[in-house]
């Protein structure tokens, strides 16, 4: 959604009259799903198609009759990828507009900003992005890809298609740490060595001195977890040193804001990686997703991991709302915790009642020509790391977002 | 022997690289005193113009040597024009008016090109030493900045034109007073330093990819540069970019790459305090 200052403050004004205004009829004819997301500014690569995900979720939901009865209507915030914004949009979403959802958050920064927010007001938060895992708030509900679904899949699996001595290179911030943290753990679990591991502040580019490090230390794979502009140009340099065809190298995040379509073909092939979406899916739910997409916004090129994950997360929550037959917070929370499916364009994704987090199919790709080749499916898997921290069942007021230690 | 081999073009790349970033701010800050806070965006510009002309089909090669530094050179020809000739010997204000350019050259390469990353692949493979590969492109860059300093060294030296700049540098009345126009100099000496920028800034996008905001990541370290060398022009530049390229390349094998720039960043400190004038301060006086 586009808001200038005029439409801002077109819609506070509309809405504070709304509310100064005594006039209930207004109230209850549509349900309020509030959405925050970084549509504009440097984290716009993700928040864009997350954006139109969201729209044609909501088009969905609303062409199939609605939810009880009444359509549903979107008040989204751009947050120009200022998280300060994300404080004052949400206490808009749930103040003034009183929103009976939210979904949004992209940073992990961002989610941690509203998280409170939406927990004192009683508004269910839905926050759809992979990442670095350990949230467990009876609140929220998370359905992106933990890093111990995305490691434990892919470890053994470019292990197993180069050899058993593995350097990583990781981001410098808690996402990086953490996902570090499971490879060394994997690799360890399947009979291999971390022979080097590496942490990058999200602003160094030039990786030359670490490539020829790299090589002094000769491992078998490279596995990648980087992130951020600055960090795309490894997978740059590593081609251009030719390093490309002598040492594997396999990433979890490569490809999550279509990175891959930015370098070329030659510079991503034979990346691996593994995520709960590839556009080379062949489902029928993927093929009917891809379709409407393309009728709504002309190509589905822009399509992504995250993009997928926020469509499915709206799915999730009015699955919720209809099992429910209401809009009343505890009993879409205690329909939700049933374990309920859906069936998105990733494949199924259920909702895991102890965690609040997401069972999903996890697909094992590998990069070529600018696309992501399905190579095997590991259907329904657990979100093992959260899991072995969190348990909502037994501590529903737990408020925390874990580290996992080993 | 092959891995000291590696080590050895990684720190010539990387004192190549810092004498590129550097250069088009030795003229701009260090002959004509003016604190160009948007060094960094001339180089992003040079870059955009780099990959855009790449994309519509142009050599590669003749987008990065010829177009970029042109396109660049004439943004700065404006921007002289309408901005920084009116604060010759006014270092604040001309701080002031260069870092309202660098935000506004951001906001203008964000709504053409769009906030996200764009970049081009490197136009030269890699290859094989003994049991290691180096990046090519390495060895262009530093070819580059080899040709780079020599022709600034033999314009400035040996010509006439460098000859007229370097002494309305040093005293435009008496510049003037010659039969000179200070105001000309001036201009063309800026349209050569953001050129300079601009060249710089397209030799490294294929490197390190483009964003509009990804100026911010070179101007310290120019600054540094240029401020630890001193007075002298080349030998100034030269000086201290082998230095730091030296100090921090080396941390960044023994240690990371943040441990790299924190021992740059340390060695300029120490620097600085030792010879506050910069080394050409007290070494290499009087030279260019």
């Amino acid at each position: 959604m586009k808001l200038n200052r005029r439409k801002f403050l077109a819609t506070t004004a509309a809405v504070a009259a709304a509310v100064a205004v005594p006039s209930i009829s207004l109230a209850g004819d549509t349900i309020k799903l509030g959405s925050v997301l970084d549509t504009s500014g440097g984290f716009d690569a993700y928040g864009k198609p997350m954006n139109m995900a969201l729209q044609l979720a909501v088009e969905k939901i609303n062409a199939d009759g609605g939810l009880l009865g009444k359509q549903v209507e979107v008040i989204g915030y751009d947050t120009q990828s200022d998280m300060a914004l994300y404080t004052q949009y949400a206490q808009q979403l749930v103040r003034q507009d009183k929103v009976d959802v939210v979904h949004g958050g992209i940073l992990s920064a961002s989610r941690e900003a509203i998280r409170q927010t939406m927990r004192k007001s009683k508004t269910l938060y839905f926050y759809n992005v992979l990442y670095e895992g350990g949230v467990c708030d009876r609140n929220i509900f998370i359905n992106g890809v933990t890093p111990a679904q995305q490691v434990e899949a892919l470890v053994p699996y470019a292990m197993g298609k180069s050899g058993k001595k593995v350097y990583i290179l990781a981001a410098d911030y808690n996402y990086g740490q953490i996902t570090a943290e499971w490879i060394k753990k994997y690799v360890a679990e399947n009979g291999g060595e971390t022979v080097g591991l590496d942490f990058f502040p999200l602003d160094v580019s030039d990786f030359g001195s670490t490539i020829a490090k790299i090589q002094s230390v000769g491992p078998d794979l490279v596995i990648a977890p980087l992130v951020g502009a600055a960090h795309l140009s490894f997978f740059r340099q590593w081609a251009a040193s030719g390093m490309k065809d002598k040492i594997a190298l396999a990433s979890t995040t490569m490809g999550v804001g279509n990175e891959h379509k930015v370098l070329n073909a030659a510079e991503t092939d034979g990346i691996m990686v593994a995520y709960n979406y590839s556009q080379d899916i062949d489902s029928p739910a993927n093929n009917a997703f891809k379709a409407n997409w393309e009728a709504a916004f002309g190509d589905s090129n822009s399509i992504h991991e995250i993009a997928v994950s926020n469509y499915q997360g709206v799915l999730t929550w009015a699955e919720g709302v209809r099992a429910a037959g209401s809009l009343d917070r505890d009993a879409v929370i205690a329909a939700l915790e049933t374990g309920i499916s859906i069936d998105g364009p990733g494949g199924k994704v259920t909702v895991d009642p102890k965690t609040h987090h997401a069972v999903l199919d996890v697909h094992l790709m590998e990069m070529e020509n600018q696309g992501m080749r399905v190579v095997k499916t590991l259907s329904q898997r657990q979100p093992i790391d959260t899991q072995a921290v969190c348990d909502l069942a037994a501590n529903p007021n737990d408020n925390t977002q874990y580290e996992i230690k080993f | 022997m092959d891995f000291g081999f590696v080590i050895l073009v990684e720190i010539l790349y990387a004192v190549a690289s810092l004498a590129l970033i550097s250069a088009g701010l030795a003229v701009v800050f260090g002959m004509m005193k003016v604190i160009n806070l948007a060094h960094g965006e001339f180089m992003m510009l040079g870059g955009y113009a780099a990959i855009t002309s790449a994309n519509m089909g142009v050599n590669i090669f003749i987008a990065m040597l010829i177009i970029a530094p042109i396109v660049v050179g004439l943004i700065g020809l404006i921007v002289e024009r309408l901005v920084i000739r009116h604060l010759y010997g006014r270092l604040v204000d001309t701080m002031l008016a260069t870092w309202g350019l660098s935000l506004f050259f951001i906001g203008c390469a964000t709504m053409i090109f769009g906030n996200t990353t764009t970049g081009i692949s490197t136009p030269i493979p890699g290859f094989a030493v003994g049991d290691y590969q180096i990046n090519g492109y390495n060895f262009f860059i530093i070819i580059v900045s080899v040709v780079l300093i020599l022709a600034m060294l033999a314009v400035l030296k040996t010509t006439r034109l460098g000859l007229i700049a370097r002494g309305t540098m040093q005293n435009p009345d008496m510049a003037s007073a010659l039969g000179y126009s200070p105001d000309r100099i001036y201009m063309a000496t800026f349209f050569v330093g953001s050129a300079l920028s601009g060249f710089a800034g397209a030799i490294l996008a294929p490197l390190v990819g483009l964003v509009p905001t990804s100026g911010g990541a070179f101007i310290a370290k120019a600054f540094i540069t240029v401020i630890a060398g001193g007075p002298a022009l080349i030998s100034g530049l030269l000086s201290s970019s082998a230095l730091f390229g030296f100090v921090g390349q080396v941390f960044s094998f023994v240690a990371s790459p943040v441990i790299g720039d924190v021992a740059m960043l340390i060695a300029a400190v120490i620097l600085l305090r030792l010879l506050p004038q910069g080394v050409t301060g007290r070494f290499f006086k009087g030279k260019l």
